[in-house]
């Protein structure tokens, strides 16, 4: 497949490898957080790790859109689409994370409530439209790259005066979540998780660039790539932290130069200022409260924001006693240190977010990586 | 919604002007219709209503100007409950399956065709020859009899190509809204050969893994139908009675080990059923997976593995190795099998991991399906 292909081609994966095997000084070891649940998920599925030299560690971060949801965010999810004459319009990441008494949104369905899988905004916004009858609630999640996309929609629907459409908002911030990573107690004081350089997602900076990462770079003293998505992307990325933390140097440099730029997409950028304002705070699974971290929907477009329409409140609902994920999204604790991992928390029935989406750390680790925790040697010839 | 409604009342009316031609042809003919004359069913514009299903003498003339006229056979003529066959000697094998596939019509083929081939091929698994079929059909109430005409020649050309005839079968409707048009399950009786013993408990450590043709076509060609997703592609299903292929592999290796056909949930799941049955372990090389370009592309762009999506003509077959080029030769000179391949090796492992070599260089599990990756796929 062209364009495809030539990042995913092995021989030069090898010779990256190499690079970093004789690059990485074995006298120290490389602690670097690859943010986005992207990147985990291609580490997981290309089996980046075995091509790495052992003292060059990946941890998981916490991007991650479905994992970061609290559960309080599912049950009012929930609580909207149990709502007589309302249809909930929603990724189908977001369908099996768990919720408050034992319920997700693939078991309220079953029990009636009308949720609908959709690809995109535009989706929803012509099933608003194929459903006059109907009020249309788009379950809105995700980080910088799918804000745009439901700033359109908000605005097309405005232009069209489509007054069965609204929107749950639940979009979140990736510089936000990196600053609360490196001010948390494990990285500031106890030392406890030693970050030393973080792999920042392509798709997020194709919007925003890459200049509000320069302020970490300079700040918390840490390097950023940003990369692209393909394992030769996240193997190139890996080298090019590696070399920067050689010549202790702490800057933002861009990996992806075929999309990224250092302003992003300024009309991107526009619609979502024309749309979204700031949220003073906002609840992350595994972070808990983020001063500034996500957005809500502007009062001039109150008329779709579901929050607003359908007097949502917000309840903040403890994870289970026995889940890890909390830790596991701050990269202090890997899924296989937690006790639930793979015994009672499976795909089929996850306790915590991590286990629910393909890009979650412990599904991935589960789906790809799990045959490495007990050393099957396989003999093929 | 509209447009079934205005559709509905077309063929109402079509119907009321047939009727007022024969009321005029029978006035006409001043009473001399022939004597026990029954209009027949307006496969044009008519449509499934509640007597056909009633078991009376709607559901009579049903299964006379449709099921029987398609499938004709010494069994169905008897118009028995059941159908009465010779046993064969031997060991016997049974399957049955359902097929609930939306859309009913997709490129390559229809409910048809593929509830045949889809129980055929379980019956062909087992190495079994099938001898024949029941079919039960679920029709819903307002579905067009025209598209139900189209599925039951459908199935009636697939069996008759396959050479398994369709000896007994059902009709039932339910409401409007109770179904989904048609659903149908097919059942197939078959006999094994004697000394093919082909079970999924089979697998040993040293077999060679073999799929006989391109991964996921079917899976591709239903999901650039769907509503919500909706994409241009070329590809086709795959959907194919394998037992013909089957019968070549097994006169040339009767110690074949293990078949199945990597169906719902695709090839991966089809290995970790193999696995966990053989208590084995399974290592296969990405490299070595046959996948048409176009379906690589659409499992690219959809964020679908090709491992995990339908296939609904292929087979994976594991043999022991030393059989392993003559099983291959047997495939690929056969049309179902052209593209066959040797894609791995089941070695030992307590915890029965499918594993995959990537092209990347790297090592991965190729875990069970987790979850529905597209509903109703056949």
């Amino acid at each position: 497949m062209k364009y495809i292909d030539e990042f995913r081609d092995g021989n030069l994966a090898r010779r990256i490898a190499a690079a970093i095997g004789r690059e990485a000084d074995p006298k120290r070891r490389y602690h670097l957080m690859e943010f986005c649940g992207g990147h985990t998920h291609a580490i997981s599925r290309y089996g980046i790790k075995d091509l790495l030299p052992p003292n060059v560690e990946m941890i998981h971060g916490p991007g991650c859109p479905v994992c970061v949801l609290p559960i309080g965010r599912i049950d009012n999810a929930i609580e909207l689409a149990a709502r007589p004459n309302l249809t909930l319009a929603t990724y189908a990441d977001t369908m099996r994370v768990p919720a408050s008494k034992g319920l997700s949104l693939m078991k309220a369905k079953a029990r009636g409530a009308d949720i609908r899988m959709v690809y995109s905004s535009a989706d929803a916004l012509r099933l608003a439209r194929e459903l006059p009858q109907r009020e249309v609630v788009f379950f809105a999640i995700g980080f910088e790259t799918t804000t745009p996309p439901t700033a359109v929609a908000i605005l097309e629907a405005a232009a069209s005066g489509l007054e069965n459409f609204s929107v749950f908002c639940n979009h979140v911030l990736t510089p936000a979540a990196i600053a609360n990573i490196l001010e948390s107690p494990e990285v500031r004081e106890f030392g406890s998780l030693p970050l030393d350089g973080f792999i920042g997602p392509a798709h997020v900076s194709t919007v925003i660039g890459t200049q509000p990462y320069e302020y970490f770079a300079e700040e918390y003293e840490r390097p950023v790539v940003i990369a692209g998505f393909e394992p030769l992307d996240v193997m190139q990325a890996i080298l090019m932290l590696v070399r920067q933390l050689n010549e202790r140097r702490a800057e933002v440099e861009n990996e992806f130069t075929r999309a990224v730029t250092r302003e992003g997409n300024v009309k991107a950028k526009s619609l979502v200022a024309e749309v979204f304002e700031l949220r003073s705070s906002f609840e992350w699974r595994g972070l808990g409260e983020v001063p500034y971290s996500a957005l809500r929907i502007k009062d001039e477009y109150r008329a779709y924001d579901a929050e607003a329409r359908y007097g949502i409140t917000y309840r903040s609902v403890a994870d289970n006693k026995a889940c890890e994920c909390g830790a596991i999204l701050r990269g202090v604790k890997k899924p296989t240190d937690c006790k639930v991992f793979g015994t009672v928390c499976t795909p089929e029935n996850p306790i915590g977010s991590c286990m629910v989406s393909s890009e979650g750390a412990c599904a991935a680790h589960y789906t790809y990586g799990r045959f490495k925790d007990v050393r099957v040697v396989a003999t093929t010839a | 919604m509209k447009n079934d409604l205005l559709r509905g009342l077309e063929s109402a009316s079509s119907n009321a002007a047939a009727a007022t031609i024969v009321d005029s042809a029978v006035r006409a003919s001043k009473g001399t219709v022939r004597p026990g004359y029954v209009r027949p069913i307006d496969f044009k514009h008519g449509r499934v209503d509640m007597t056909h299903g009633s078991g009376g003498r709607a559901t009579a003339q049903l299964v006379d100007e449709l099921f029987l006229s398609a499938f004709d056979n010494v069994w169905l003529r008897a118009q028995n409950d059941s159908a009465r066959i010779v046993a064969p000697h031997g060991r016997m094998v049974i399957a049955t399956d359902s097929h609930v596939i939306s859309p009913l019509f997709f490129p390559g083929g229809d409910i048809g065709c593929l509830s045949v081939h889809g129980t055929i091929n379980d019956v062909a698994m087992a190495g079994a020859k099938p001898l024949y079929l029941a079919a039960t059909f679920v029709l819903e109430e307002g579905f067009p009899l025209a598209d139900l005409r189209r599925i039951v020649y459908s199935m009636a050309d697939a069996a008759r190509a396959a050479g398994v005839p369709i000896v007994t079968g059902d009709t039932k409707v339910v409401e409007q809204g109770k179904g989904d048009g048609v659903f149908i399950t097919t059942t197939g009786i078959g006999v094994v050969p004697d000394g093919v013993d082909i079970a999924g408990d089979r697998a040993r450590p040293g077999d060679a893994i073999l799929v006989s043709g391109t991964l996921g076509d079917h899976g591709v060609a239903i999901m650039s139908l769907r509503e919500n997703l909706s994409f241009e592609t070329t590809i086709e299903s795959d959907t194919a009675a394998l037992h013909e292929l089957v019968a070549t592999m097994v006169s040339a290796v009767p110690g074949i080990h293990c078949l199945r056909d990597p169906t719902r949930g695709g090839l991966a799941t089809t290995l970790n059923e193999i696995a966990t049955q053989s208590r084995c372990g399974m290592v296969i090389r990405e490299a070595a997976l046959p996948v048409k370009p176009q379906v690589r592309a659409a499992c690219e762009f959809l964020g679908l593995d090709p491992l995990y999506v339908a296939n609904e003509g292929k087979l994976c077959a594991i043999v022991p190795a030393g059989d392993a080029t003559r099983v291959l030769g047997a495939m690929r000179a056969h049309p179902l099998g052209s593209d066959a391949a040797i894609i791995g090796e089941v070695i030992d492992d307590p915890h029965h991991f499918v594993q995959m070599e990537t092209s990347f260089g790297g090592r991965r599990n190729v875990d069970w399906l987790t979850g529905e990756q597209l509903p109703r796929i056949c």
